[in-house]
């Protein structure tokens, strides 16, 4: 292993292309967790994943577990799931409802707030040990949400979500707006897709808009050649034997890929801050369910104009955005509702969790839509996922290499147009710009100094989740 | 589970084995063959899953996703088949749920170790098929296949089970 100075690590990122250590280094990936996963906000989930008092789930942040917990009083609290005892890990289940964390080891027993309430033979012990600040689950020191989609950071001091995420909120508001009832919950469970490559591959990859037509060539072939057998639904008068409507939208999508190159220019690409960007304008309901033609579709825009009126409902329904990075772990596809958050595990290995949303007050058949396409687009056994996969550990091995220097991103290099403010979009639609500006981050977070005791979680210091995550 | 006798036994066994066999030799049509149009190829995504329309599935395929799947197979750029992957199934456990005269229920256990790319991976599943007795023998209308590590992380899957 390396170390570097700043001005080396400086070096690896030029304007149009990176060294392959910011892949294939050790040395580096342990530098990314402190001081990336250790200063930005790290997508967690969403706040219906603990809808009740004492649900948690159990995540990571980095390599650090964490608690994420709804305490008995509604707010919303991340604790490092380390006993302060002797440090086991105090929760050793995905998701649960719980009036108490206890110690597998000694029994130390700890609220949802993180409190600790119980020592079993307190009584050798000086004195009382319970209710002591210090002995207390430590709380990561910043939580908030923003329209239900729940954040933490493990940096003390840092610019607030709101300001973190920019312009690319509107890709959460984009998600939330589609529900007629004004809300979204997490169902229909939790794909892991892992492979042997860097977090960063991912995250490239899904605003990327020239891979598909190569990455994906033998999905697109398999669904062009397969005929055309009208969905089974009584309504669409389906012809073929047990034809049915989840698979055709899972054929729809895999033809998708294979859309002409002056469909992909066409696209906007767009580049925010802090390693941010999106990609509009990809695909419509329209090409993925027959949406105008569907009853189902029709039904939902109903419901959606009864609350926010037709114009508004119009509105919501004609921002087309396909893949949303928020950059370091969060990728998610707000007009299809899937998120996936990125979970970097070693330098050359990654785990994506993936998760789908159900519209609140949207007909049920469209969630099964959801479910459908999620299928396709992030199925561990999916022929497009895949491929996908696949490729990333190709890029791996070939980028551990130490023969050649750099992986060069000059596609539309100059060609950036201003958009609205705090965004750039790429001269044409198949523009690197997103890495680009994925690699601009990278070096700013990278070369900044190591702030005092920004990346410690501090036991009961933080402010509580209740008092940031009012929505805007 | 019932008791069936042993000639019922040992054609379910046999077919069971023969399915096995044309998978691990790669005799695709033959296995699609064994398929009925209406037929469902489930492996769920969560342990105890009750349906494929409301929840994800590692696999949730009709006739014409499994077709689909077949001929990507096929394709020389299916890059996460190149090499192909090489697998040796192990079925076990072989036992008549029920009989209902055209169609069957059978429940059975799975070991597939499959070898691809210098890497080796072993699944564990429990498996249930739905069969019916046709003109040309035994057709599958329904296989599910419960992996015991449904809900754990999975490097890209490219085979069925």
């Amino acid at each position: 292993m390396n170390s570097y100075t700043n001005e080396q690590i400086a070096d690896l990122v030029r304007p149009d292309r990176v060294h392959h250590a910011v892949y294939s280094d050790p040395a580096l990936f342990a530098l990314e967790m402190k001081r990336i996963f250790g200063r930005a906000w790290l997508a967690l989930g969403h706040e219906s994943q603990i809808a009740t008092p004492g649900a948690f789930f159990t995540t990571h942040m980095a390599a650090e577990p964490v608690i994420v917990v709804r305490d008995l009083e509604g707010e919303i609290r991340v604790l490092v799931n380390r006993c302060t005892h002797r440090g086991p890990l105090v929760c050793h289940e995905a998701r649960g409802e719980t009036r108490q964390f206890v110690c597998p080891y000694h029994g130390w027993t700890f609220d949802p707030t993180g409190q600790l309430r119980f020592v079993p033979m307190e009584s050798s012990y000086a004195s009382s040990l319970c209710g002591r600040e210090d002995l207390a689950l430590a709380h990561v020191p910043r939580v908030a949400s923003y329209r239900g989609f729940i954040f933490a950071s493990l940096a003390a001091e840092g610019e607030s979500l709101v300001d973190f995420l920019g312009p690319v909120a509107s890709s959460y508001d984009d998600i939330v707006d589609r529900a007629p009832a004004g809300e979204v919950e997490v169902a229909g469970g939790m794909f892991r897709h892992a492979y042997n490559g860097n977090w960063k591959l991912v995250l490239e990859n899904h605003i990327d808009t020239v891979h598909p037509a190569f990455v994906h060539q033998s999905s697109v072939h398999a669904a062009r050649e397969q005929p055309d057998a009208e969905s089974g639904d009584a309504s669409t008068g389906g012809s073929r034997a047990g034809a049915t409507s989840f698979a055709d939208i899972q054929i729809r999508q895999m033809r998708q890929n294979g859309a002409p190159p002056a469909v992909w220019e066409r696209l906007g690409i767009f580049a925010g801050p802090n390693g941010h960007g999106y990609m509009g304008d990809y695909h419509s309901d329209d090409r993925l369910v027959v949406a105008m033609a569907n009853p189902v579709f029709a039904e939902y825009r109903a419901a959606l104009s009864a609350r926010v009126g037709a114009e508004r409902a119009t509105q919501i329904l004609s921002t087309h955005r396909f893949n949303t990075i928020v950059y370091p772990n969060c990728s998610f596809m707000s007009q299809f509702r899937q998120y996936r958050i990125v979970q970097p595990i070693a330098v050359d290995r990654t785990i994506v969790n993936t998760f789908s949303f159900r519209l609140k007050g949207a007909p049920e058949a469209m969630f099964r839509d959801t479910v459908a396409f999620a299928n396709i687009v992030n199925g561990t056994a999916s022929e497009v996922l895949t491929d996908d996969l696949e490729v990333y550990e190709r890029a791996q091995q070939g980028l551990s290499s130490g023969l050649v220097d750099w992986v060069y991103l000059g596609r539309g290099l100059g060609g950036d147009v201003p958009d609205s403010p705090g965004l750039r979009r790429g001269g044409m639609g198949t523009s690197e710009l997103p890495m680009r500006n994925q690699f601009e981050a990278w070096s700013r977070y990278m070369t900044a100094e190591d702030a005092t005791a920004t990346n410690r979680a501090t036991p009961r210091m933080a402010p509580s989740a209740s008092t940031l995550n009012k929505p805007l | 589970m019932m008791m069936a006798d042993r000639d019922t036994l040992t054609t379910l066994e046999q077919f069971l084995y023969h399915e096995a066999w044309l998978l691990d030799t790669d005799r695709f049509d033959e296995w699609l063959a064994l398929y009925t149009e209406d037929c469902r190829y489930w492996v769920p995504l969560e342990h105890g899953q009750i349906d494929g329309e409301n929840t994800c599935s590692v696999i949730h395929d009709d006739r014409q996703l499994l077709e689909i799947r077949v001929r990507q197979w096929r394709h020389p750029r299916a890059h996460a088949r190149v090499p192909l992957p090489r697998t040796v199934r192990q079925v076990g456990n072989v036992m008549l749920l029920a009989d209902a005269g055209d169609t069957l229920s059978v429940r059975s256990t799975l070991m597939v170790t499959e070898f691809r790319a210098d890497r080796q991976r072993l699944f564990g599943a429990r498996v249930e098929h739905q069969l019916c007795r046709t003109g040309q023998g035994l057709r599958i209308r329904q296989k599910r296949v419960d992996l015991v590590n449904a809900e754990g992380p999975h490097d890209g899957i490219t085979i069925v089970f």
